[in-house]
């Protein structure tokens, strides 16, 4: 069994660790620090933030002894829905071209669908160097047991070192499935991937604890090393025409296409066009709009934005909006370019889901609102008035273009 | 019916402040409370008792003082409670989280359905549910918003998509994770939580659950924290102040950039 143990001749009583600890596992005791194993997790934030090395954890096993050298090459595993491959694959496979180039390994699009060999087309002007493509009636709309089978029996033959997938709602269902059934690492939703030069490990980083804390996590002794990663935050792979493929096809049998659960319907009802997850713009409306009426300034100017509609919980809560567009701890987490906050406070629960956009506006009437805390600008003042003139000013500037 | 409902305790990030000085979490004096997606697979579960009969087991893999989400859980509804609790689990990730709970699953028995909260708020990873299911080898159902129906041996649900939603349908046994459109949890009545104050939790560690050692805690994860850190805390801009066609000026030719 691991465990972790303070060296008492190194620690010299400066508590670093016992504010580094997440979970309050750590006291001071006579200048030394003293680990209670009752809430302890081992998660190793001390071990990192201790300067002196004074703390250390112990692993039992031996490392694996799978042969790790023969997984090679980096997979994208390229969402489509309804024949549409979703942006995220694109963002992945821009990234992950970063990451074959380090490792000097292919880049490699997986496409799992049916009447999709348009696609090919597609990934290749995205820099893929193989795709890997299953075409099947059976694939055509995502479920989660034939695409683990075939994502597993493709591994299992082609065995590459590393695959991202988006954090989608598809995404994190079908590699969670995966990384158990081949005994494998996986990370969620990580915002930020690189490559350890010397031992070729796929650093990722995430948020954790609603994004106050950032982890950066290995995964040593296993492979594939599997990761899903947030939208929005890697740079979409440029598209160039002339570039191609090598493209391996693969065929299976009903066997392991064949799934417990059947998928009787899709429907959709974002009443607006764009999609929270995959919007460059939101603009959310909160309690401080009154009355669900009122939200009709929120979607005129995210119609004039081309933006999507995002909704604090009260406003959610209060029936004005339906869920699918609350922001934050209880609904979705999104990192647009802009997103911009009106009649919303700020409650924590909320920041938590929207604290990572790249430029944040806030229109609130109460000057303290935690809201203004995270807002690159701020507006104090009277959102119905403020709206209106931002959408007026705003379709003048865009009428231009 | 059966239903099994996993928990979790994390804490309650109300309470979660940032050190302005150090930039690190002050986790002093923070309330534990059961994670927010969870309280809708507990509701979720027992609506099911009521509607279909048979018992709720609500299970927590955690520490010693996850004892009080479990009773809580009995105050919501649920009849019996199970913890999972041994050192030998500390460090668990969520590959070794959703083995320890599938063991203990396992050694509960009989079930038809498994309910998990979407995700927790503390690790945020979704994963969890998915795997248990994979080590369970039953079949899943992610993001649920609704149980239409449950009949022959068959539930019928609903599952969240980005653009709107899917109708699937899952044979029984399954696992559900469920999303907060799915209800609206009650809160405990004066006879729950009566019922909670002199209900006994049951109580397995890792020999309990015949779970393998390689298996399970930092051992048997694939992944491991190398570094944590807090990111630089998101400081406030400008105010912009002035009459609203001023200050939609000034912001439109700020935000330009982006907006084209």
């Amino acid at each position: 069994m691991a465990s972790i143990t303070v060296i008492l001749n190194k620690c010299t009583g400066c508590t670093l660790c016992v504010r580094a600890c997440p979970f309050g596992a750590i006291t001071m005791s006579n200048k030394k620090a003293v680990i209670d194993m009752a809430k302890c997790t081992l998660c190793g934030a001390c071990v990192s933030a201790c300067k002196f090395s004074a703390i250390e954890i112990q692993k039992d096993s031996v490392p694996g002894t799978k042969d790790l050298s023969s997984y090679k090459d980096v997979w994208v595993f390229c969402e489509q829905k309804r024949g549409v491959v979703q942006t995220i694959s694109f963002e992945l496979l821009g990234e992950g071209k970063k990451l074959a180039k380090k490792l000097g390994v292919k880049l490699c699009a997986v496409i799992l669908g049916h009447d999709i060999e348009a696609k090919i087309e597609e990934l290749s002007a995205r820099g893929a160097d193989k795709i890997y493509i299953v075409d099947d009636p059976a694939l055509k709309s995502y479920q989660d047991d034939p695409y683990t089978e075939v994502l597993v029996s493709l591994v299992g033959e082609y065995k590459p070192e590393i695959i991202l997938c988006g954090a989608t709602v598809i995404g994190r269902s079908l590699v969670s499935r995966v990384a158990v059934k081949i005994d494998a690492g996986l990370t969620a939703d990580c915002t930020g991937l690189d490559i350890d030069d010397k031992e070729r490990l796929l650093l990722q980083t995430r948020p954790a604890f609603g994004g106050n804390i950032m982890a950066t996590i290995i995964t040593p002794n296993h492979r594939p090393q599997m990761a899903t990663v947030r939208h929005k935050v890697m740079k979409e792979a440029e598209i160039h025409k002339s570039h191609k493929s090598e493209v391996i096809r693969g065929k299976f049998s009903p066997a392991v296409l064949k799934s417990r659960t059947s998928l009787l319907d899709i429907v959709e009802e974002i009443e607006e066009t764009v999609n929270l997850a995959e919007a460059d713009i939101i603009v959310s409306g909160g309690r401080g709009l009154g009355s669900p009426e009122n939200f009709a300034l929120v979607k005129n100017l995210a119609k004039t934005l081309g933006a999507a509609v995002g909704s604090s919980r009260s406003a959610v809560d209060a029936g004005w909006i339906p869920y699918s567009h609350q922001v934050g701890q209880t609904g979705k987490t999104v990192c647009p370019k802009l997103y911009i906050a009106c009649g919303i406070s700020g409650q924590i629960q909320h920041l938590i889901g929207m604290q990572s956009s790249k430029v944040i506006v806030a229109i609130n009437k109460d000057p303290d609102a935690p809201i203004f805390k995270v807002a690159t600008y701020g507006i104090v003042g009277d959102l119905f008035e403020i709206i209106p003139a931002l959408t007026k000013e705003f379709s003048k500037v865009l009428k231009k273009q | 019916m059966n239903i099994i409902v996993c928990i979790k305790q994390v804490p309650n990030t109300t309470d979660v402040k940032i050190d302005p000085v150090t930039n690190t979490l002050i986790r002093d004096g923070v309330e534990s409370v059961i994670n927010p997606f969870d309280t809708y697979a507990i509701e979720e579960g027992v609506r099911l008792k009521e509607r279909f009969g048979g018992k709720v087991t609500v299970i927590s893999m955690g520490p010693p003082q996850a004892e009080s989400a479990l009773k809580e859980a009995i105050s919501l509804g649920c009849d019996e409670a199970v913890l999972v609790s041994d050192r030998k689990f500390a460090g668990s990730d969520t590959w070794a989280t959703s083995y320890t709970l599938s063991c203990a699953i396992k050694k509960i028995g009989e079930y038809d359905i498994i309910l998990c909260g979407k995700q927790a708020s503390d690790g945020d990873t979704a994963q969890v549910g998915p795997g248990i299911s994979t080590h369970l080898d039953i079949p899943q159902v992610t993001y649920v918003k609704k149980i239409e129906e449950i009949k022959d041996g068959k539930a019928k649900v609903e599952r969240m998509t980005e653009e709107g939603y899917d109708i699937v349908e899952t044979p029984l046994p399954c696992l559900l994770t469920v999303v907060k459109e799915i209800n609206n949890p009650r809160i405990p009545s004066l006879k729950g939580m009566m019922k909670a104050k002199s209900a006994q939790v049951v109580k397995w560690t890792a020999a309990d659950i015949e779970a393998d050692p390689k298996s399970i805690g930092l051992d048997g994860s694939p992944t491991r924290v190398v570094r944590i850190f807090t990111p630089p805390a998101r400081k406030g801009g400008e105010i912009i102040k002035g009459e609203p066609a001023q200050i939609a000026q000034e912001l439109v030719t700020l935000l330009k950039d982006i907006v084209i």
